[in-house]
């Protein structure tokens, strides 16, 4: 079954409120995932010459200032840190390739959860409620977040296996359905120097949208080719720096339901994860039709 | 003297309590208008109701709203999720806003008339429901319809009928591509007299003569090897 959730805000005075709206609607499907829950947050900057590393490690009382000493070693400069449950947020000096060398090196066991200016990917086994709670996201601002509350059908219920997945640099994706030729993209991606971490079908859709815009196509471009190489049931809610995008499959048996209004763009499996939004009553609401790219862009992305 | 209305307040009462209260009213209950307020989208409001109520949702609702219902009229002041009115066997259903998809998926009898549009799957396997649709239905709708009427005052989308058995549907608008075995067939005086009436009973302004009537080819009622493709 599986929920997802995205919010994009048109208002900038909003910002500072995302996390507490974006919450109301996650916590509200949790009876489509109570499995798991994750969540990537679109938030301020890195400042100028860093790239900002969220990290995992199940463990709430890891040593995270021993990663930041053997960043910090590596680069020479100063690793602003902080942690958050079982995550800590790293503000890395570039090249962002150098950084994950060292963890490779020095830190195997440490999971890179998502990587770039103004992303930050957490996910957690357990209940949206317990999620949101563990990781403060009710106190988070930024411009857009999307989220997925997970009832796994077929791989692990394990952080790993939990949305969004991420695969480039601030690009997420969460997913609503199954893919049937996740196989044989793994495998053509791989050839082309995409990594993945697990074996989940979605983690896949995640790869292909970054290898697209990796050659420089649009996210717009990436998710019409999307429909044709593909194959299964899927919505998709996708988050970059600066847009957030949904799209449905041909068939479109996977439910989403979308709001406009001057202040934001909020989609959602089910039309009662967006009451709480403030000024829902006079939305524009409709349903996202099948094999349509819908798109949004910051023109201001802070 | 004015029929007394019950509200009953949904965000308060929850939604078992609301269902179970309407399946204990009586086949000759007095309470025959209940107005639920606060809908806030949730599944399965005023489902399998079996006495002559009428029940006002005032606003939008979730997954299979009145759902298998008997002799009821439920009317929602909003739109409507996935399955709305499916399985219903008597009655009337009106959705006043727009129907998500499947909408009285698999009905027997009564009219659901929806005054926006319906997404995809509408009238799918439907068994003897009439459905009025004033706005346009999306892709394969009334799959595999057995009996009913669909009538669409708006556009179709593709797949229209596709294995469709003895439904009859009614598309003013553009029909963006006919399911397999599903053809354009001769409206016949009958029909289009039937036609008018459920058009008259949803309060359509709608001509019957604007329509064009399809239906089954019954070219795949049994399996013929020289039609394996088209299954």
């Amino acid at each position: 079954m599986c929920g997802i959730v995205g919010l994009f805000l048109k208002n900038r005075s909003w910002n500072p409120r995302l996390g507490e709206y974006f919450s109301e609607m996650l916590e509200c499907l949790s009876s489509r995932g109570p499995d798991s829950a994750g969540f990537a947050v679109y938030g301020s900057s890195a400042r100028a010459g860093s790239t900002k590393f969220t990290l995992y490690h199940r463990a709430p009382d890891y040593p995270w200032e021993k990663v930041a000493a053997s960043l910090q070693e590596a680069s020479g400069a100063t690793t602003p840190w902080e942690q958050l449950s079982t995550h800590a947020v790293f503000l890395v000096p570039e090249p962002e390739a150098a950084a994950r060398a060292v963890l490779r090196r020095d830190h195997p066991e440490v999971k890179v959860m998502s990587v770039g200016q103004r992303i930050q990917i957490m996910k957690e086994v357990g209940t949206p409620a317990e999620v949101i709670d563990r990781f403060h996201v009710r106190e988070m601002s930024g411009t857009h977040a999307i989220g997925h509350t997970r009832m796994a059908t077929e791989s692990a219920v394990t952080t790993a296996g939990s949305h969004p997945f991420s695969t480039g640099p601030d690009l997420c994706l969460v997913h609503n359905g199954s893919l049937s030729n996740h196989n044989n993209v793994r495998r053509n991606l791989r050839r082309e120097g995409i990594e993945f971490e697990t074996d989940n079908d979605s983690e896949v859709a995640a790869g292909y949208i970054a290898s697209r815009l990796r050659r420089g196509e649009s996210l717009q471009a990436a998710l019409e080719q999307a429909l044709d190489d593909l194959d299964g049931f899927f919505t998709f809610a996708v988050g970059t720096r600066d847009g957030f995008a949904v799209l449905r499959d041909r068939i479109a048996c996977k439910p989403a339901v979308m709001a406009e209004t001057q202040d934001y763009v909020a989609m959602a499996s089910e039309y009662r994860s967006l009451v709480s939004l403030p000024g829902i009553e006079a939305a524009r609401l409709w349903e996202p039709e099948p094999a349509t790219v819908y798109h949004w862009r910051i023109a201001d992305a802070p | 003297m004015r029929p007394e209305v019950r509200s009953y307040d949904l965000a308060a009462g929850g939604l078992r309590s609301l269902n179970q209260t309407l399946h204990d009213l009586p086949a000759e209950t007095e309470l025959l208008h209940w107005k639920v307020l606060a809908p806030q989208g949730a599944h399965a409001i005023a489902c399998g109701l079996t006495v002559p109520i009428t029940v006002e949702i005032d606003g939008h609702v979730g997954y299979y709203c009145a759902g298998m219902n008997q002799r009821a009229t439920v009317i929602i002041q909003g739109n409507a999720g996935v399955g709305v009115a499916e399985n219903m066997m008597s009655g009337l259903v009106h959705v006043r806003g727009n129907a998500s998809q499947s909408a009285a998926a698999s009905g027997h009898g009564g009219l659901l008339v929806i005054d926006g549009d319906a997404s995809a799957r509408c009238g799918i396997s439907m068994k003897g429901i009439s459905i009025v649709v004033k706005g346009s239905v999306g892709h394969m709708s009334a799959f595999m319809a057995q009996a009913g009427d669909l009538v669409v005052c708006g556009d179709a989308g593709e797949g229209l009928g596709d294995s469709i058995y003895e439904a009859r549907l009614f598309v003013r608008g553009k029909v963006q591509e006919l399911g397999t075995d599903c053809r354009e067939q001769e409206m016949t005086a009958a029909e289009r007299e039937a036609l008018a009436g459920l058009l008259a009973q949803a309060g359509c302004q709608a001509r019957p003569e604007e329509f064009r009537r399809y239906g089954s080819a019954r070219e795949l009622y049994n399996f013929h090897i020289d039609h394996a493709g088209k299954y």
